[in-house]
């Protein structure tokens, strides 16, 4: 595959792959998120985009919406970053039922951070997992880091690395329900060599 | 009356008093604000990266520190504002995540920082003021009528520098 890979100019079925890789992460996600909550978790169809960098913050409700952002690096056969966000509502929400606590405050406690991490750390897993065993290459997740700020500002760091790439990021929205509505994002970031290793994985190039 | 103008991510903006000009969210970005304080025209810019010579898809002029500030210059100079007199005002650049290892991915906050400051030098404009790196994220607004940089945290006063 051509090294030059831009988003702006990939084929239709490349997005349409990464889209499908991108559904089936955030199912297999959604699945260990009820399991540790040990609750049925409904889910929609996860919207998969290819959005300009201008266009994100409006998607998500706001450049200055506060989100809870959990990433990771990737290593192993491919390369990049994973993130996961959660609005602050579905992070309070989910917190509090992880911990068997109900807790309505503004600020994050540092045991509330460390449950958010953990919660973060298994969606994250099991979205990796999928895209492991899917495309039989070897994935490791790093020690991931939480930071709970402007969404904006969150969305800078994938946002700066697809920005090596070209004009716009790759988003899939899932959203997902148990007695709330929760809404959550994955921003998956392959390096430029990693999306040429996925698809001639999958027997595309 | 007068308004507040938006600038996205890699983008940037000329802006006359009494108009101000804001950037939501900046984390690892830098916005640079630039203003002649005669004329009162100014401008922001929220650059992404620092360098467009090391990219290979570098068409887009406002996402790099080098290119993005040549051009909000330009913009505002044409604008009607004196070269000579420009100020700078810069914000941003945190490091949102911590990490231990892949000081690449964490340290573009600082690299942008940087860059901005080298173009800035090698433009003879001087900066003012900064309010740069740390772990958090901020939203700014500029007002060329003052000089205001109006900087806003989450979970923290508002400062202006």
């Amino acid at each position: 595959m051509d090294k030059e890979l831009n988003l702006e100019t990939m084929s239709a079925e490349y997005v349409d792959v990464l889209k499908e890789l991108g559904n089936i992460g955030a199912g297999n996600a959604m699945t260990a998120l009820a399991q540790l909550l040990n609750c049925k978790v409904d889910m929609k169809v996860p919207q998969v985009r290819l959005l300009e960098f201008k266009d994100v913050g409006a998607l998500i409700g706001g450049e200055e919406q506060i989100m809870a952002g959990i990433y990771l690096a990737v290593e192993g056969d491919i390369t990049g970053s994973i993130m996961f966000l959660l609005g602050k509502e579905s992070a309070r929400h989910l917190v509090n039922k992880l911990m068997g606590m109900d807790i309505a405050g503004e600020e994050f406690g540092e045991m509330e951070m460390s449950a958010l991490m953990e919660i973060g750390n298994i969606i994250t897993g099991a979205y990796l997992n999928s895209l492991a065993s899917i495309t039989n290459l070897k994935i490791f997740p790093s020690v991931p880091s939480l930071c709970v700020d402007m969404a904006g500002a969150i969305l800078s760091v994938p946002a700066i690395e697809f920005g090596t790439l070209g004009d716009k990021i790759l988003l899939i929205q899932s959203q997902f329900m148990d007695e709330i509505k929760l809404d959550g994002y994955f921003i998956m970031v392959p390096d430029i060599e990693s999306y040429a290793k996925i698809l001639s994985s999958l027997g595309m190039a | 009356m007068s308004q507040i103008i938006k600038v996205g991510m890699a983008d940037l903006k000329v802006c006359k008093s009494p108009d101000g000009v804001t950037t939501l969210g900046l984390g690892s970005c830098v916005g640079i604000a630039l203003r002649d304080p005669v004329t009162k025209i100014g401008g922001l810019a929220h650059i992404m990266l620092p360098d467009s010579t090391v990219i290979r898809n570098n068409s887009n002029i406002p996402k790099f520190a080098d290119t993005g500030i040549d051009a909000l210059v330009k913009q505002i100079v044409a604008a009607g504002a004196n070269r000579g007199r420009l100020v700078a005002k810069i914000a941003g650049g945190a490091r949102m995540f911590a990490f231990s290892n892949n000081s690449d991915m964490t340290g573009v906050g600082d690299r942008n920082v940087e860059a901005v400051k080298r173009k800035l030098q090698q433009l003879r404009i001087p900066i003012l003021a900064e309010d740069t790196g740390k772990n958090y994220g901020r939203t700014v607004v500029f007002y060329p009528e003052t000089g205001d940089f109006i900087i806003r945290s989450v979970g923290k006063s508002e400062t202006v520098i």
